[in-house]
C-alpha cells in the first residue's frame, strides 16, 4: 500500500521525521539550541515543543561541548537523541565529544555500548553569514571511523534517512544544506526510511559520470538539463552518504560513462572529490576512464561575504556545464 | 549498595558504648561491608603495584596513569552506590573500576591486550570500563566524561531509573570548558548527577595553585549554584559521608553536588614522569602520615573491628587474588587480527 505523496519543504520533511521518530518511540528527544519556542535557527524544530513538550523538545545553554556530550551521555545510557546545531561551523566547538567520544566510544569499549545518536548541522554558504556560518565540514567527519555521515539533497531523502538514522545504533551526522531548506518535493506520509550508505542515480546518462552531493545535486542536474540539449548525456549521482561512500554505484557509472566529474561545496583540497576520485583510480573502472578525473570544489578561501564573491567560491552551473563539455569533447 | 547499607545500619558496629560519636560509615555499615571496603582499597592498590610491575617486566605496553595514594577517594564515593548507579572515570580510572565492582583478572586481561579483556583489548588502562557494573568507562580526554556523565544523568531522569551518576575527575579537567559546561548544564537541570573532583594537587606538572584562580575546585560550585564539598580524600568515612548525602540529595531529584576530595598521588603523572615538580620531603610526608589504607586499618583496630591479624588476612586474600589475575591475563588469547575493525560500527557497514 503506498502511502500518500504531498509536496513538503526539505524543512517541513525534517520536522515531520522527527515528529514521527518522537511519536513512535518515547526515547527520542530533541536537544539544541533554540529549538524550544524560538522553533530553531532555521524554524525546522517549528512548534514541536507546543506538540511534545520541554521535556522532549529541550533547549540547551549555548554550550556546544557540553551539549554534544550530554547527547553522547544520553545516547549511550538509553535515550536517542537528535541534538541540532544551529550552524555546523559550531562542531568545531563540540569536536572533541563527536571524534574522541561519540565515535570511538564503542569500539575502546570492545563492542560493551552503542551510541545511538543523531547530529544535524545546517550547512553551507548561499545565506550572507560570511566566514563563520557558511561552511561545509562534512569532509572533518567522514575522516573518522565510527562515524555515519549523511547529506540527504530532497525532502524525500531527508525525511527517509533521518527516520533511518534515528533507528541506527550508531552515531549519525547529518550535513544540510541551508539553501535546500525551502525547496519543495514529493514526500510520502508516514513512516518510511532511505537506506543510509546508498548513492542514487537521479539521471541516467552514457557521456560523463557527475557525483554531487547536497545542493550540487540540483546543480548538476539544472547543467545535465542544458547539457542534454547540447547532445550531451550526463549521468548523476547523487551520493547521499560520505561516510560509507557507495563505491559500487559510482564506479559501475564510471564504466559506463568513462568520464567523472566530481561537484562539492567543501573545500577541494582534501575533500569528497579526492576520495571519490582515489575511489575510481584504485578500481577497475580506473581502465575505462577515457579523460582524467574532474574536481569542481569550493575554493581555497573562507566564504567571502560580498554576494558576488560569495557564490564564486563555490561550484555553479555554469563551472560544471565548462567541465562537462571539456571532458565529452576531448579539450581536457 | 545503598539499600544494603540502611538495612546494616540495625547491626552497624560497634556492639557496646554510644555509637553516635563514631565517624560516618561505623555508624552506617556493617563490619563484613567494612571489611569489604577494605578488600577493595587493597585490590586497588595491589592491581595498581601489579600492572606497575608487569610494565616494568614488559608484559604491558603503552602507558598508565597510577592512583596509588588515592585509594580511599575512589572507595569511599562508591560505597554509598548501587550496582545499577553509573560513574564515569578518568585517564587515572583504575580505582574507579575496582571500587564500583569490576574484576581484576579482567581489567589484567584489558591491560594485556587480551580477548577476555573488559574492552576485548581495545581499549587499555586508558579506556578500562565494565558497563555491566554502572562503569561507563576511563577516558582519555581530560574533562572528557563530565558532559557524558551528564547526559547519562539525564537518561536516568528522563526514563526514571532512579539511578544516580558519579562523575570522578581530576583537578586538571576543573579548567577546561566542558567542566564548566557539564556543570551548568546539570545544575539548570537539576539532573541526579554527583561531580566528584580527586585533587591530587598537580595536572600532570603543573600545580593547582599555578593553575587555578580560585583555593578550591569545591569553590567553584557556587558559580553554579551547587553545593560544593571539600574533604579530606584519603579519610574513607569522610569521603563515603560526603559521597552519601550528595547520592541522597540527588536521589531525591534536588540536583547535583561538588565533591572535592584532597588528596595524592604517589607515583608521577604517567610512566614518563621524572617526578622533577615534586619534593622528596613531599611525597614522603603524604606516604609516610597520610595514607589513606594505613589510616584506615587504624581506625578499624581502633574501633574494635578487626584485628591486626585479620587485616593481614584481607591483604593475603588480595596478593592471592591480584597472583590469579595476573595468571588469567598472561594465558588468556590474544585477538586475532582479522578482528581489527570489530565494533567500529554496530553492525557491520559496507565500504
Amino acid at each position: 500500500m503506498n502511502a500518500p505523496v504531498r509536496e513538503l519543504s526539505y524543512s517541513q520533511a525534517i520536522k515531520e521525521a522527527m515528529a514521527i521518530a518522537m511519536e513512535n518511540d518515547e526515547r527520542v528527544v530533541l536537544m539544541g539550541e533554540d529549538i524550544g519556542v524560538y522553533g530553531g535557527a532555521f524554524q525546522v524544530t517549528g512548534d514541536l515543543v507546543e506538540r511534545f513538550g520541554t521535556d522532549r523538545v529541550m533547549d540547551t545553554p549555548i554550550s556546544e561541548l557540553g551539549g554534544a556530550g550530554v547527547a553522547v551521555g544520553a545516547a549511550v545510557t538509553g535515550l536517542r537523541p537528535i541534538f541540532e546545531f544551529q550552524f555546523s561551523d559550531f562542531a568545531a566547538l563540540a569536536m572533541e565529544q563527536i571524534v574522541n567520544q561519540a565515535a570511538k566510544m564503542r569500539y575502546m569499549l570492545g563492542g560493551a555500548v552503542s551510541v545511538p545518536l543523531v547530529m544535524r548541522f545546517p550547512a553551507g554558504s548561499g545565506t550572507g553569514a560570511a566566514a563563520q556560518h557558511s561552511q561545509s565540514l562534512e569532509a572533518w567527519l567522514g575522516h573518522v571511523p565510527g562515524l555515519k555521515v549523511i547529506q540527504p539533497a530532497t525532502p524525500h531523502d531527508v525525511k527517509g534517512m533521518l527516520l533511518a538514522a534515528v533507528a541506527d545504533p550508531d552515531p549519525v551526522m547529518i550535513f544540510e544544506h541551508k539553501l535546500l531548506y525551502k525547496m519543495k518535493g514529493p514526500v510520502p506520509e508516514g513512516h518510511y526510511t532511505v537506506p543510509l550508505d546508498k548513492a542514487d542515480v537521479r539521471r541516467q546518462g552514457r557521456d560523463v559520470t557527475i557525483v554531487a552531493t547536497s545542493i550540487m545535486v540540483h546543480k548538476a542536474l539544472e547543467a545535465a538539463g542544458q547539457l542534454a540539449a547540447e547532445g550531451i548525456e550526463a549521468e548523476v549521482v547523487d551520493l547521499r552518504s560520505i561516510r560509507p561512500i557507495d563505491g559500487e554505484t559510482i564506479i559501475a557509472s564510471v564504466k559506463k560513462t568513462t568520464r567523472l566529474i566530481c561537484v562539492y561545496e567543501g573545500v577541494k583540497t582534501l575533500g569528497v572529490g579526492a576520495e571519490i576520485s582515489a575511489l575510481i583510480a584504485e578500481s577497475e573502472a580506473f581502465d575505462y576512464l577515457d579523460a582524467p578525473i574532474v574536481r569542481l570544489g569550493g575554493s581555497e578561501t573562507p566564504i567571502p561575504y560580498n554576494p558576488e564573491l560569495e557564490k564564486a567560491a563555490v561550484p555553479q552551473v555554469p563551472d560544471i556545464l565548462a567541465a562537462s563539455r571539456d571532458l565529452v569533447r576531448g579539450a581536457r | 549498595m545503598a539499600a544494603q547499607a540502611r538495612a546494616a545500619q540495625a547491626d552497624a558496629v560497634p556492639q557496646d558504648g554510644d555509637a553516635s560519636n563514631l565517624p560516618f560509615i561505623y555508624r552506617t555499615y556493617s563490619r563484613e561491608q567494612l571489611l569489604a571496603a577494605l578488600h577493595r582499597m587493597h585490590l586497588i592498590r595491589q592491581f595498581e603495584e601489579g600492572a606497575e610491575e608487569s610494565y616494568m617486566r614488559g608484559l604491558i605496553h603503552g602507558t598508565m596513569h597510577l592512583s596509588i595514594g588515592q585509594e580511599a577517594s575512589a572507595m569511599g564515593i562508591c560505597m554509598p552506590l548501587s550496582k545499577e548507579d553509573q560513574i564515569t572515570s578518568t585517564h587515572r580510572g583504575h580505582g574507579h573500576c575496582i571500587a564500583k565492582g569490576a574484576e581484576v583478572s579482567r581489567m589484567f586481561a584489558e591491560f594485556f591486550g587480551k580477548t577476555t579483556g573488559y574492552c576485548a583489548g581495545r581499549g587499555g588502562s586508558m579506556h578500562i570500563a565494565d558497563v555491566t557494573t554502572g562503569n561507563l568507562g576511563a577516558n582519555g580526554i581530560v574533562g572528557g566524561g563530565l558532559p557524558i556523565a551528564v547526559g547519562a544523568a539525564l537518561t536516568a531522569k528522563r526514563l526514571k531509573t532512579g539511578k544516580v551518576v558519579v562523575c570522578f575527575f581530576g583537578d586538571g579537567a576543573n579548567n577546561e570548558g566542558a567542566f564548566h559546561e557539564a556543570l551548568n548544564m546539570a545544575a539548570v537541570w537539576k539532573l541526579p548527577v554527583v561531580f566528584v573532583c580527586e585533587n591530587n594537587g598537580y595536572g600532570m606538572s603543573t600545580s593547582t595553585a599555578r593553575s587555578t584562580a580560585v583555593a578550591n575546585i569545591a569553590d567553584r560550585a557556587a558559580a553554579y549554584g551547587m553545593p560544593g564539598v571539600i574533604v579530606d580524600g584519603n579519610v574513607l568515612s569522610d569521603v563515603a559521608e560526603a559521597s552519601h548525602d550528595a547520592v541522597e540529595r540527588a536521589r531525591r531529584g534536588e540536583g547535583p553536588t561538588l565533591i572535592e576530595c584532597k588528596t595524592y598521588r604517589y607515583r608521577g603523572h604517567s610512566k614518563s614522569d621524572r617526578n622533577r615538580y615534586r619534593t622528596k620531603d613531599e611525597i614522603e610526608d603524604w606516604m609516610n602520615n597520610r595514607d589513606p589504607i594505613v589510616r584506615y586499618e587504624a581506625q578499624l583496630q581502633e574501633f574494635g573491628i578487626a584485628t591486626r591479624g585479620e587485616l593481614d588476612a584481607v591483604q593475603e586474600a588480595v596478593r592471592q587474588e591480584i597472583a590469579a589475575g595476573i595468571e588469567f591475563a598472561k594465558e588468556s588469547p590474544m585477538p586475532e587480527l582479522s578482528g581489527l575493525a570489530d565494533n567500529v560500527y554496530t553492525a557491520e557497514v559496507s565500504r
